[in-house]
């Protein structure tokens, strides 16, 4: 991979909480204007390696390089001006329950721009029209369904134009045509706006639509098991538990009657 | 349920089960086979006839299966065909599946030094956390003085409509109450002496030196400090802070500068407000139950108090205001992300105000007296 097409580095990424260790030695590289998915049996530390790769916890050991500039050396200013890059839709969608749609998306216009506020309110309605819910600016969090809230985190995450948008299990609760509809978006999105997009995953019918590249944590060895397009591990990996995790296990139990 | 075991061959035992399979007395029917396997000589297999049997639920599905462990142990060995098909199947599903063996929880007695250790180690975090948020506080207030910090004051003003104005209700009933309590105390005792007309020194010092700041200190802590907590502690486990943080806009500034800037700003004119409102619970006192005249209180009450303990109680007041808001916001702010978590955190801000407040007003109190205010 040429050193340009990097977007993200993760180099040598310990996770711990105290001095329980998560995850070791996690390595990998995102390439520019790739979807890059971070899949794993549930409670294994994707969210948690999210969590590192956005500045929400501190790393054990190691570091994150976003354009080969570390993010974990950087001083707190330079670190506001790369978190500025990022867009992040948490799993629950994450809206300031005390305000309405438009005003969630318009607070880091707020924060990042000197717009007017009647040129944010704007921007604002056209980042919740291109995720379908133009109409709803001025609902609160709690009068909107499930399925809506995460969209409309989604416009959020994108108020700002990001280079970089990190989803944290976008399709968890919705139904299948909630969440391929989302896959869609996520894809047009990408094409539309150049943005790489890190996301974490274990819903295999998402991630062989999507996914460029992925990575897959492991909790026996704790560290990265494989990694590659989902498609052409399924297909070729030689790893039986590889496999069997992107088969939903159908390899191993026909690797187990002869 | 019927349940005769019969030896089919002197090593076989048959377990004939007939009626209706949901109405057995109790799983304690198991005695009645173990019996038949450990009379007479071994048995080497355990079948069962349920020819007659009409109906059947869980429990007995658990019976059998306690039958078929049972034999296990006996190294018995148990033919199941003769039970219905679904029976057999739930029992093939429920031994099929190992038992998660780690899932058990082993409950580890730690010993007494290690506990110790433990909670030292934690209350010391804790301290270290405290003066943290402080700093991290104090920080943010530099920030919003040099006009650099995230606040938004409609945020502030909306706190402060919150605290203050819909406040002054139960401000004003509880320092009413206390002016009445101090007056009567006063009027019994002073009376002895024939020094009623003092009850108005004694109100009105009282008042504005200590109860008037503290009762609002309190009632703020029960009020806003709580909901500081409980409002925080939820948009924590909504994931609504992180939010904040990965667009790079600090809690702190965002969240927690405007509530304590509207609670030191509301808290003077709500310590006035409980001032005037105690002054007069003990005036109501004192003029109808004493022979005091209402000019000669009011008069009294002027002179008995002077200016400096009057801003004294003025600058308690703040300060009680801006411990309630940091105790409440970093309660809310520690909460873990359950709802559990949250309940807590409400009630140890609560705990953590009060206590905070009080002892901060035995401080001042040793302070001025040396000091001489």
């Amino acid at each position: 991979m040429n050193t340009d097409e990097v977007k993200i580095e993760i180099q040598h990424l310990t996770l711990a909480y105290g001095s329980y260790v998560v995850m070791r030695d996690i390595n990998a590289r995102v390439k520019r204007g790739s979807i890059f998915v971070i899949m794993g049996e549930s409670g294994v530390g994707k969210s948690t390696l999210l969590r590192n790769m956005i500045g929400l916890q501190h790393p054990a050991e190691g570091d994150v390089l976003y354009d080969g500039r570390s993010f974990w050396g950087l001083d707190e200013e330079a670190r506001r001006l790369q978190l500025r890059k990022f867009g992040v839709l948490f799993q629950s969608g994450a809206l300031w329950s005390s305000m309405t749609l438009a005003e969630n998306v318009a607070l880091p216009l707020a924060e990042y721009t000197s717009w007017p506020a009647a040129d944010r309110q704007e921007v604002g309605r056209l980042k919740l029209a291109l995720v379908g819910l133009d109409g709803f600016e001025d609902y609160y969090p709690a009068e909107i369904s499930g399925g809506m809230r995460k969209r409309a985190g989604l416009a959020r995450a994108m108020a700002l134009d990001p280079e970089i948008l990190f989803f944290d299990e976008p399709s968890a609760g919705l139904d299948p045509i909630l969440s391929r509809n989302l896959d869609q978006l996520i894809l047009e999105l990408r094409d539309s706006l150049g943005a790489t997009v890190v996301i974490v995953s274990h819903e295999l019918a998402s991630i062989f639509t999507i996914a460029d590249d992925s990575i897959l944590l492991d909790a026996e060895s704790r560290t990265v098991r494989a990694q590659g397009n989902p498609k052409e591990l399924r297909e070729h990996s030689t790893d039986p538990k590889v496999r069997a995790f992107l088969t939903r296990g159908e390899f191993a139990e026909r690797g187990a009657t002869p | 349920m019927e349940l005769v075991a019969e030896r089919k061959t002197p090593d076989v035992l048959l377990a004939h089960l007939s009626g209706n399979g949901r109405q057995m007395s109790t799983l304690s029917e198991l005695e009645a086979i173990r019996h038949a396997l450990s009379e007479g000589p071994p048995v080497k297999s355990l079948e069962f006839d349920t020819a007659g049997l009409s109906a059947w639920d869980s429990r007995f599905v658990a019976f059998i299966g306690q039958c078929v462990e049972m034999a296990r142990g006996r190294d018995v060995h148990v033919r199941c065909d003769g039970l219905p098909e679904g029976v057999h199947r739930l029992l093939r599903l429920a031994h099929l599946l190992p038992e998660n063996a780690d899932a058990h929880r082993v409950v580890v007695k730690e010993p007494f030094l290690q506990r110790l250790g433990e909670r030292t180690i934690a209350g010391w975090e804790g301290t270290l956390g405290l003066f943290t948020f402080l700093g991290q506080n104090l920080m943010a207030l530099g920030n919003l003085l040099r006009g650099r910090a995230q606040f938004q004051w409609g945020d502030a003003f909306l706190v402060m409509e919150q605290t203050g104005p819909a406040a002054l209700g139960i401000v004003a009933m509880i320092n009413f109450l206390v002016g009445l309590i101090l007056a009567f105390v006063g009027a019994i005792e002073l009376t002895k002496f024939g020094a009623s007309l003092y009850v108005a020194d004694l109100v009105g010092i009282a008042t504005v030196r200590e109860m008037g700041c503290i009762m609002t200190g309190i009632i703020l802590c029960g009020r806003t400090g709580a909901a500081f907590a409980a409002q925080l502690g939820t948009m924590k486990v909504n994931e609504e802070i992180n939010a904040l943080e990965t667009f790079g806009i600090s809690p702190i500034e965002f969240l927690v500068l405007p509530r304590m800037v509207a609670l030191m700003l509301m808290m003077p004119f709500l310590c006035v407000f409980a001032d005037l409102i105690s002054i007069a619970g003990g005036f109501c006192v004192s003029v109808s139950m004493l022979d005091i005249t209402s000019t000669v209180y009011l008069n009294r009450t002027i002179q008995a108090i002077e200016l400096k303990s009057f801003l004294l109680g003025i600058v308690k007041g703040t300060f009680f205001g801006f411990l309630v808001a940091y105790t409440g916001c970093l309660r809310g702010m520690q909460s873990g992300y359950t709802a559990a978590a949250v309940g807590q955190a409400t009630t140890r801000a609560v705990v953590t105000g009060i206590s905070a407040i009080i002892a901060s007003d035995g401080v001042f109190a040793v302070l001025c007296n040396g000091l001489h205010i």
